[in-house]
């Protein structure tokens, strides 16, 4: 049944080119509901032992004589990314609900991207995976480029330029794979024994491949200025979900598929990872851009999944599964305050022009909500954040100990960015004895009030962040038994 | 009785949610009641705990995260319900002290999500959601200094929050260590594998130094305490009294429940050093106190005196248990926990009689009053009242803790003790100092439309000052609370 989020939501976004515009904003909310339903009613339904395989929901032969299938499947980790996916994609539009400008198109290109994301999860075919894995590459370049803000064209193009050249790396190892083990079948060659020589070297062109879309250091730059560009909801879709395609597909297909590959150049990959931890936060300190600073949140929080990955043990895989949803929630609250409620009121994202406004006496449930997220991007106790990156460390302290410490210090900077971050937008004053405090002058009139479907999307998303910080069980009982069966185990 | 200790925790997020959902602007009345409810649970646990027993009670035990072995554990021994107490009894005191000084009802819903935090932290058993409660006391601390704080909040609520996060994710990762090592997150677990020491080496060190610094800087303990004098400061009173009454307590609180037990053999061999620390912080701070001219800052470096001599005892115990005889590890541990009650009551008197003097004068240096005692004598009198009690005279609260401690640790660490009790003396002199320059001399002129107590203003001295004579006098009440927690702990630590 959850094969159909795909077809639900490319059949919304086929449905918006023809509908009038008044309706567009109705049919894209109604098709990620639809799209979430499914998702929750399957996470409800299917029997937790059931999770433990990726067990086929479809296969139809689609190119026979390239062995291709129409083949998806469904474990553990796929249900969580698939679920991540629905709650964003749900939120995005409301949080789009404001979008004047070439309505349909928009949201037309919102569930492009959101249908491909769904298809990258539950697909069990190697070229099939591709195939909506660079799907997702271009709404995304026409997101950006239309619809987007700052530098948006550089942005855009950066963007894409960078998926495009891991898309190639990718190319490249899934022919490999298809040529050394003769089937594109993900549970065929997942029993495949590559020879260790062939591993050696596709396993990094693979991986690395996929990571440029995880924003993996260095190969990350194209994350804070991609973020800072996108509009609202492109930010919250780009770092809630399109960076955990790369993640997901890194674990499924490179590390799956080439386990002796992966265990030469797992503490290479917690060396990147370690640095991108604590480098992207150290960047994020010195950022006048909000959106930067949480584009290099991103990157730091991804820095933890893959550490995670890198711990080659159950539990540090499963805190990095954990760590994709939750990341996924969190940047997409950072962005939708940031984006949404407070640029399109104060059309500034600038940090020392916010931080003259003493936005929280102005907009009290935007600071609340921001509150929030930042103490969860922070990874305070009792919400998912912490889940994931307890779980991540207790894992990675078997294996790596002196990285852990490492990470500790990024946790560190991580909490005083955002803590920056927190206070220069809403909690500013004037920082100079005699400066006119603009604050003063800014009254709750001033500012469009929150809007209701702010409102509902804001809080869906705390309730889920919440929720999952007090009982990761509800994630972690479907995730770790999935992560069991894989074979890059040590 | 089951369930009460989970209602404890979460009547005042109830709370919380009341204040912010309630039509009528006002929140205090609200955050009040719900004060009232979730003190009335303390009492009715009082009222029920076996005072004779071993061990935890009233435990509810839930499987939380299997993965990690992360469980909703929480009970009390006679150490949570104390601070419990103690909880219970200055959040309300703060709240009566202080309106929300913008008059916003999102200050008494962030006060309860912090007390909330507390009970939980005090009462929980397992690490991890120990460690859950610890740290969502921060968010509210930073946001009642950063919103409602005076002049220099920003800096005062960065400080407090990066040091005191530097120092919990420090201990975090130490847990982990120890989790991997023994696979348990559970304290009393962990208290009786602490025996020989659960770690060895150069490892052992590592997460002990961890831990270490976490709690000394939620203590403070010198030369860990550079944030508290900040914060204290630019605090709001009534947040300042929670901060120094209770919040503190949970730095003292860890070192009781996981430093002491989980370390000994590390503590034994630099017991001297910690000591030496101790001693610093018992000297050096009064002597920063002296110094100063505002009034609240004089009583943050204190607090850190005042919770020196805990560490004293503590240290004092733990790094020395060959030669303690049992009498006296007795009456140190039962000092300490003493003094970790009658600190958490005296020091919110005083910051709360500062306060008052503030509301009158707009002020609080202690150059900005003068002959107090020809306009206000009521006021004078009381607060005289706290400072000795503060200062560690017989008949008042303080007094019988600090005794206690200095008695316990003389006869183990006694050079050390020698040397602490200059502190003493340097604290009686600082007070003299204020109660001379406010209370005595010539009525400054800023002070003479000064009212004296007002009916509202007695009704909460009146009570708390009574309870400070009723543990000076007759302690044997609160004693009992912990007696044979102390004796338990004290075979533990021995």
């Amino acid at each position: 049944m959850i094969a159909w989020t795909i077809y639900v939501t490319f059949g919304g976004a086929i449905l918006l080119l023809f509908l009038p515009r008044a309706y567009a904003r109705w049919i894209a909310l109604l098709t990620t509901i639809g799209g979430l339903i499914l998702c929750l009613v399957t996470f409800v339904q299917t029997p937790i032992p059931d999770l433990a395989h990726f067990t086929t929901l479809v296969r139809v032969p689609w190119v026979p004589a390239l062995g291709m299938n129409y083949h998806l499947a469904l474990d553990g980790i796929s249900l969580t990314m698939v679920l991540v996916t629905g709650i964003s994609a749900v939120s995005t539009v409301f949080f789009s609900w404001d979008v004047e400008h070439r309505q349909n198109e928009f949201f037309f290109w919102l569930l492009l991207v959101v249908g491909g994301c769904y298809g990258v999860f539950l697909s069990a075919d190697l070229f099939l995976l591709f195939v909506f894995y660079e799907l997702v590459i271009v709404p995304k370049y026409f997101l950006i480029a239309i619809f987007g803000s700052t530098n948006k064209e550089y942005g855009a193009m950066k963007l894409t330029l960078y998926s495009f050249f891991g898309g190639m790396f990718v190319f490249v190892g899934i022919l490999v794979a298809y040529v050394a083990g003769g089937s594109l079948d993900l549970n065929q060659l997942s029993q495949f024994e590559f020879s260790p020589q062939l591993q050696s070297w596709a396993f990094p062109v693979l991986f690395l491949g996929f990571a440029v879309l995880a924003g993996i250091w260095p190969l990350h730059t194209w994350a804070p200025t991609g973020h800072a560009a996108a509009p609202t909801a492109g930010s919250m879709l780009l770092a809630g979900i399109v960076m955990k395609l790369g993640s997901y597909a890194g674990l499924r297909v490179a590390m799956n598929l080439f386990p002796e590959g992966f265990q030469m150049w797992s503490k290479w990959i917690a060396v990147l990872a370690v640095t991108g931890i604590v480098y992207a936060a150290a960047v994020a300190l010195r950022q006048r851009d909000l959106k930067f600073v949480i584009g290099y949140s991103s990157v730091s929080h991804m820095g933890f999944v893959l550490l995670g990955f890198a711990t080659a043990n159950a539990l540090g895989t499963s805190g990095a599964v954990l760590q994709m949803f939750s990341h996924g929630v969190i940047a997409a609250l950072l962005f939708a305050a940031a984006g949404r409620m407070i640029y399109r009121r104060t059309h500034t994202r600038e940090l020392d022009a916010l931080s003259e406004m003493n936005l929280s006496h102005v907009m009290p449930f935007a600071a609340f909500t921001f509150v929030i997220a930042t103490a969860a991007s922070m990874g305070i106790p009792g919400f998912s954040g912490f889940a994931a990156e307890i779980t991540i460390l207790i894992g990675a302290w078997k294996t790596f100990p002196i990285g852990v410490w490492i990470a500790g210090g990024g946790i560190v900077l991580v909490a005083a960015f955002t803590l920056r971050a927190l206070k220069l937008s809403f909690f500013g004053e004037e920082r100079t004895e005699g400066k006119i405090k603009n604050g003063t002058t800014l009254n709750r009139e001033q500012f469009d009030p929150i809007t209701i479907p702010e409102k509902i999307g804001a809080c869906m998303l705390m309730l889920t962040t919440f929720a999952v910080g007090v009982y990761p069980k509800l994630l972690l009982d479907r995730i770790m038994p999935a992560v069991e069966t894989m074979r890059f185990l040590r | 009785m089951v369930g009460l200790v989970t209602a404890i925790i979460l009547i005042p997020l109830l709370g919380a949610l009341a204040v912010c959902t309630w039509p009528q602007k006002n929140g205090r009345p609200i955050a009040l009641v719900f004060n009232v409810i979730s003190a009335g649970c303390a009492l009715m646990l009082w009222r029920n705990f076996d005072a004779t027993a071993i061990g935890l009670q009233f435990v509810e035990r839930h499987a939380w995260i299997p993965s990690i072995n992360g469980e909703y554990l929480v009970g009390v021994d006679g150490l949570s319900l104390l601070l419990v107490l103690l909880t219970s009894l200055v959040i309300p005191f703060a709240l009566l002290a202080q309106p929300a000084p913008d008059g916003s009802r999102a200050f008494y819903a962030t006060m309860l999500v912090m007390q909330s935090a507390l009970y939980g932290t005090f009462t929980a058993q397992n690490f991890v959601l120990w460690f859950l409660f610890y740290e969502m006391s921060l968010i509210p601390g930073f946001l009642l200094i950063k919103i409602w704080g005076g002049e220099n909040r920003d800096r005062a609520s960065t400080k407090f929050f990066l040091y005191t996060f530097l120092g919990s994710v420090a201990m975090l990762l130490s847990f982990l260590g120890i989790y991997l090592a023994k696979g348990t997150f559970d304290f009393a677990a962990l208290a009786n594998l602490g025996k020989n020491g659960v770690l060895t080496g150069n490892f052992a060190w590592l997460a002990f130094a961890g831990i270490f610094v976490g709690l000394a800087v939620k203590v403070p303990l010198f030369p860990f305490h550079t944030w508290l004098p900040d914060a204290y400061q630019t605090a709001p009173t009534g947040v300042s009294m929670v901060l120094t009454g209770v919040l503190s307590k949970m730095g003292v609180y860890g070192f009781v429940r996981l430093l002491l037990p989980l370390f000994p053999n590390e503590i034994r061999v630099i017991g001297p050093w910690l000591l030496a620390l101790v001693v610093c912080s018992i000297v050096f701070a009064p002597l920063a106190a002296w110094a100063q001219r505002d009034l609240k800052r004089m009583i943050a470096y204190l607090s850190i005196n005042h919770l020196g001599y805990c560490m004293l005892g503590l240290f004092a115990l733990a790094a020395s248990p060959a030669v303690a005889a049992r009498i006296d590890a007795h009456a140190a541990l039962s000092g300490v926990f003493m003094q970790i009650f009658n600190h958490g009551i005296t020091a919110a008197m005083l910051f709360y009689f500062v306060g008052l003097l503030e509301q009158r004068r707009g002020l609080r240096g202690i150059d900005n009053f003068g002959g107090l005692m020809q306009r206000t004598p009521l006021l004078c009198g009381w607060m005289s009242v706290a400072m000795f009690s503060s200062l560690g005279l017989p008949g008042l609260n303080g007094f019988v803790g600090e005794f206690l401690i200095f008695k316990g640790s003389f006869a183990m660490a006694a050079a050390f003790t020698a040397i602490a009790v200059i502190g003493l003396l340097i604290t009686a002199i600082v007070f003299m100092r204020v109660m001379q320059s406010l209370f005595s001399g010539p009525l400054a002129e800023s002070c003479i439309a000064f009212p004296d107590l007002l009916r509202k203003e007695k009704l909460v001295v009146v009570p708390v000052t009574l309870l400070m004579f009723a543990i000076g006098i007759v302690p044997q009440f609160i004693f009992n609370i912990f007696n044979t927690t102390v004796v338990h702990m004290a075979r533990l630590l021995s």
